[in-house]
C-alpha cells in the first residue's frame, strides 16, 4: 500500500547520511577529503535534483501559473497568476472549493480512523507473534505480513467483489439475520446514520451555515461514508502487516532482562506491556505514525481503481482530486495547488505529531537523583 | 587524484542518468533539441518515430486510441494499414491504457501523438489551450456529419474535429419478462404515463422494472423529453421547470420501487442489471449489444425509442472525435487519414467490427439494413442532445451525478439549483 513503500522524502534523508562517513576514511587534507565526499554524494545529489527537486520546483511554478498543459511550463507564453489557484480552492466559493473541502473531509476521517487503528493493531500483532511461547510464530508472521506484499490494485478489486450488495460479506451477514448495506455504493456518512437513528435526518439550522471552506457543518460532521469505511478497513488490513514488522524489530531490541527485572519487581503482564514495553517503543511508534500519516493522506490507487471518488464524492481524496483536476479537467495550476496544500497538511501534522510524542514526564537525571536519595 | 575521482563520479552519474532517461521511454524528455538516441527506441512506431527532424515525408503518423477491446484495436489497425499502403505514409496505432494521461504527457513534452481519440469531456479543455487543431473545415466530407455531433466539437464557434462515431440512448426491454408480465408489442411505452404503467406490471419480487446509472448521462434523457437541457444560448438553464418535472418524475418512479440504480441491485451498470435479469428494462446506448452478446447471449431483448415526455422525444448522444495535435508536423497527412477513417466505407467497416454507429448520415440506411434490431438507436440521432462543449463541464456533470445518486432522498429543485450555479460559473 501507499504507506509500505518508503517515500522519496525518506530516502532523501537517508542517502546523504550514508555518503557522509566516506570523507573521514580518507584522512588526508581537509580539502581533498571534502572533494572526495562531494564526489561520492554527487550521483545521489544529481539524481535527487533531477527527479525530486526539479519536479517540485516545476510543480510549485505550475501552481502559481496559468499553464494549460501544452508545451513546457517554463515557456514564455505561460503567465504568472499569483495565488489565484490557491484562492479558488480556499476561498473561491465555487465548485472547486466545495470539491476540495469534500475531499479534505473524506481524507481526514480516513486518517483519523486508519492511523490509530493500524498502529494499535500492528503493535498488538507484533506483541502476539513476538512471544517465545507461541507455536508456529513463523506461520503467523507470514500470514499477517502477506496482505502487505500483495498489489493494492488486486486487493481493491477483491474487496469490491466482497463488498457488493450481493457479495460475500452481505451473505455472511445474512446468516446472522443482518441486512447488510450496499457497502461500496453507499454514500451515507456513518455519523449521519447514527444521528438518523435518533431521528435527526436533516441538518438543524445551526449546522446549515458553511463558514469553513464553503462546506456546511452538517457535511463536515457526516463522518466517513459506508463506502469509505470499506477503504478504511482495507487500509488497516493491508498495512498493519508492514508496521508489525517494524514493531517486531523494535521489540527484539528490548533485551529480555528488562522484562525479567520488571517481573522481579512484581509487575504483571499488563503493567509490563503498558509501563515498560510501550514506552520503550516510542521511537518506533513515531516512525509508524509518521509513515501512516503520510501514506493515508496520499491515498490514491485504491480510489483510482475502486470508486473514482464516488459514490456522491464520498471517497474523493485530495490526491485523487489533484489527478482529476489536472488530467481530466486540464486545470493544471489548480491540480498542483491541491498537491502543495496536501504537502503542507502532511508536514504540519508530522510536526504536530513529533511535538505530541516528544520525551516527556520525569527527566532521566531527576530519576537518578531520586534513586540516590533513597 | 580527487579530480579524477570527481570526473569518474560525474561520468558514472551522467551514464546513469542517460540510462534512466532512455529507460523511461515515451520520448517525453528530450525531443525538443532535435531528439537524441533516447527517443528512437522509445515508441513502437514502424520507422522509429523520430518526429523532431524530418518534416513530413517518410516519418510515421502516431495514432493513440483508447480501445474498447481487441475488435476495435484490430479494426483501427487494419484501416490505418490500408491507408498507409495506398498513401505511402507510415502510420502506427498505439492503444493507451489511460488516454487522458498519455495525451497530457505528450502535450506537455511538445511531442503529442499526431491523431488521437478526444472525448467530449476533454474536448473543451484541449481546444481552449490550443492543443488540438481546428481542421474540420478542411475535410472533404464535412457536410456528411450529423450537425448535432459537430456541435459537440465546436468551441467558440469553430468546429474542431471530425466525430468518430456515436451512440444514442434507447429503452432496452427483456422480451421474456415482457411476455411474462402479459405485455405485447402493442404495449411498448410511448409516453411517461405508459412507461409507468408497464413498469408497474414488470416489477416483480425478484426483479425491478427499470434500472439505469445514477447520472445525467441517463437521467438527462428525461430532462430532454420534458423540454429541458443544460445550456441554451450560452446561459445555464438547469433549474428550468422542465428539468424539475423530469427529476420529479424519475423520483416518483423510484419511490414507487419501479426504478432502482444498478448498484442497489448488485450490478455495476445498467447493462449488467438488465443482463442478469435483475431489471426488466434499462436505458443504454448500443454498446449494450456487444455486452449482451458476450455475457448474456441467452437473453432476448428489444430496443425501442425512449418514450416521449411533455415536449416530445428526447435522448442523449455520446461521441468521440479524431483529434489532430497542433504540434504535429504532419498535419496534412493526418487530415487525409481522418478523412479516410470517417469515410462511408470505413465507418461501415468499424460498425461491423465493433458495433458503433457511423457519424455520417449518408450511410444511415445501409447501417439500418445491416443492424435492423438497433434501429431505435439511430432514430435518436434526429433529436439527441450532446454534452455542451464548455470547459469545466466534466466537473459540473460529475457533481451533478454525485447529487443524482441521492435523488431518492433529495428535493429535485435543490439539486438543480446547485448545478445551475456551478454551470453558470463556468460559462
Amino acid at each position: 500500500m501507499t504507506a509500505t513503500t518508503p517515500t522519496p522524502e525518506a530516502t532523501s534523508v537517508v542517502a546523504p547520511r550514508r555518503g557522509a562517513p566516506a570523507p573521514r576514511r580518507g584522512g588526508g587534507r581537509s580539502t581533498s577529503r571534502n572533494l572526495a565526499g562531494w564526489v561520492f554524494v554527487s550521483p545521489m545529489l544529481l539524481i535527487l535534483g533531477l527527479f525530486l527537486v526539479l519536479p517540485i520546483v516545476m510543480a510549485a511554478w505550475v501552481s502559481i501559473s496559468d499553464w494549460g498543459g501544452r508545451g513546457s511550463p517554463f515557456a514564455s507564453t505561460v503567465g504568472f497568476v499569483g495565488g489565484e489557484n490557491y484562492q479558488k480552492l480556499l476561498t473561491g466559493g465555487g465548485l472547486a472549493q466545495k470539491d476540495f473541502a469534500t475531499s479534505l473531509r473524506n481524507n481526514a476521517y480516513y486518517v483519523l480512523l486508519v492511523v490509530p487503528l493500524q498502529t494499535a493493531l500492528s503493535l498488538g500483532l507484533a506483541v502476539l507473534v513476538n512471544r517465545r511461547a507461541l507455536r508456529g510464530r513463523g506461520f503467523f508472521r507470514t500470514a499477517f505480513y502477506f496482505p502487505s506484499v500483495t498489489s493494492s490494485v488486486a486487493i481493491t478489486v477483491v474487496f469490491l467483489f466482497l463488498f457488493t450488495a450481493s457479495g460475500a460479506v452481505n451473505r455472511v451477514l445474512a446468516w446472522v439475520g443482518i441486512h447488510g448495506p450496499n457497502w461500496v455504493n453507499d454514500p451515507r456518512g456513518v455519523i449521519h446514520i447514527v444521528l438518523g437513528v435518533f431521528g435527526v435526518d436533516s441538518p438543524p439550522p445551526a449546522l446549515q451555515s458553511a463558514p469553513l471552506l464553503g462546506l456546511p457543518w452538517w457535511q463536515w460532521i457526516a463522518g466517513p461514508s459506508v463506502s469509505m469505511c470499506v477503504f478504511i478497513f482495507m487500509a488497516i488490513f493491508t498495512t498493519s502487516g508492514t508496521f508489525m514488522l517494524l514493531f517486531i524489530a523494535a521489540l527484539q531490541n528490548i533485551s529480555g532482562e528488562i522484562d525479567e527485572a520488571a517481573q522481579v519487581d512484581g509487575a504483571n503482564g499488563r503493567q509490563r506491556l503498558f509501563r515498560v514495553t510501550i514506552p520503550m517503543l516510542r521511537p518506533t511508534i513515531f516512525t509508524v505514525v509518521t509513515l501512516g500519516l503520510i501514506g493515508t493522506w496520499q491515498v490514491f490507487d485504491q480510489i483510482y481503481t475502486g470508486t473514482q471518488g464516488g459514490p456522491a464524492k464520498t471517497t474523493l481524496t485530495p490526491a485523487f482530486l489533484s489527478y482529476q483536476t489536472s488530467f481530466i479537467s486540464q486545470n493544471w495550476g489548480q491540480g498542483a495547488a491541491i498537491a502543495f496544500i496536501l504537502f503542507a497538511i502532511i508536514v504540519a501534522l508530522t510536526v504536530l505529531q513529533r511535538f505530541a510524542l516528544r520525551e516527556r514526564g520525569v527527566p532521566r537525571r531527576k530519576r537518578f537523583t531520586k534513586g540516590d536519595a533513597a | 587524484m580527487s579530480t579524477t575521482n570527481r570526473r569518474l563520479g560525474l561520468a558514472v552519474t551522467a551514464t546513469a542518468v542517460a540510462l534512466v532517461l532512455a529507460a523511461c521511454g515515451g520520448g517525453g524528455f528530450d525531443d525538443d533539441g532535435g531528439s537524441t538516441d533516447a527517443a528512437t527506441d522509445s515508441t513502437a512506431t514502424t520507422d522509429g518515430g523520430d518526429s523532431g527532424t524530418d518534416e513530413g515525408s517518410g516519418s510515421g503518423l502516431d495514432i493513440l486510441i483508447a480501445s474498447s477491446g481487441d475488435a476495435e484495436t484490430a479494426a483501427v489497425q487494419d484501416a490505418v494499414a490500408a491507408w498507409s499502403a495506398s498513401s505511402g505514409v507510415e502510420a502506427s496505432v498505439r492503444v493507451a491504457s489511460d488516454l487522458n494521461q498519455e495525451l497530457a504527457q505528450g502535450f506537455a513534452a511538445g511531442t503529442p501523438a499526431d491523431i488521437f481519440y478526444v472525448s467530449t469531456d476533454a474536448f473543451p479543455g484541449l481546444a481552449a489551450n490550443g492543443s488540438i487543431k481546428a481542421y474540420f473545415d478542411e475535410l472533404g466530407n464535412k457536410a456528411d456529419f450529423y450537425p448535432t455531433l459537430v456541435d459537440s466539437f465546436t468551441y467558440d464557434g469553430t468546429p474542431y474535429c471530425a466525430p468518430k462515431d456515436f451512440s444514442t440512448l434507447a429503452l432496452v426491454i427483456n422480451d421474456d419478462q415482457w411476455a411474462a408480465a402479459g405485455l405485447t408489442e402493442a404495449d411498448y411505452p410511448t409516453d411517461w404515463a405508459s412507461l409507468k404503467t408497464v413498469a408497474e406490471k414488470l416489477a416483480t419480487g425478484e426483479s425491478t422494472a427499470l434500472s439505469f446509472g445514477p447520472e445525467w448521462q441517463r437521467i438527462g434523457t428525461f430532462m430532454a423529453q420534458a423540454g429541458g437541457t443544460l445550456v441554451e444560448d450560452g446561459a445555464a438553464v438547469v433549474d428550468s421547470p422542465a428539468n424539475t418535472e423530469a427529476l420529479t418524475y424519475v423520483k416518483d418512479l423510484m419511490s414507487a420501487g419501479l426504478v432502482r440504480y444498478p448498484a442497489d441491485i448488485g450490478a455495476g451498470w445498467g447493462g449488467e442489471a438488465f443482463g442478469t435479469g435483475a431489471a426488466a428494462m434499462t436505458i443504454e446506448g448500443n454498446w449494450i449489444v456487444g455486452a449482451m452478446k458476450a455475457n448474456y447471449p441467452d437473453v432476448s431483448w428489444t430496443a425501442i425509442e425512449l418514450p416521449s415526455g411533455a415536449a416530445g422525444k428526447g435522448t442523449l448522444q455520446f461521441t468521440n472525435c479524431w483529434g489532430i495535435a497542433t504540434d504535429s508536423d504532419q498535419q496534412a497527412d493526418a487530415v487525409e487519414l481522418v478523412e479516410f477513417l470517417t469515410s462511408a466505407e470505413q465507418q461501415m467497416a468499424f460498425a461491423n467490427a465493433f458495433g458503433v454507429m457511423p457519424s455520417i448520415s449518408t450511410v444511415a440506411d445501409e447501417w439500418k439494413t445491416a443492424f435492423p434490431e438497433q434501429e431505435a438507436f439511430l432514430a435518436g440521432a434526429d433529436y439527441a442532445q450532446g454534452v455542451p462543449p464548455v470547459q469545466g463541464i466534466a466537473d459540473v456533470l460529475s457533481d451533478f451525478n454525485s447529487q443524482l445518486e441521492t435523488l431518492s432522498s433529495t428535493d429535485p429543485a435543490t439539486i438543480l439549483t446547485s448545478v445551475q450555479g456551478n454551470l453558470q460559473a463556468i460559462l
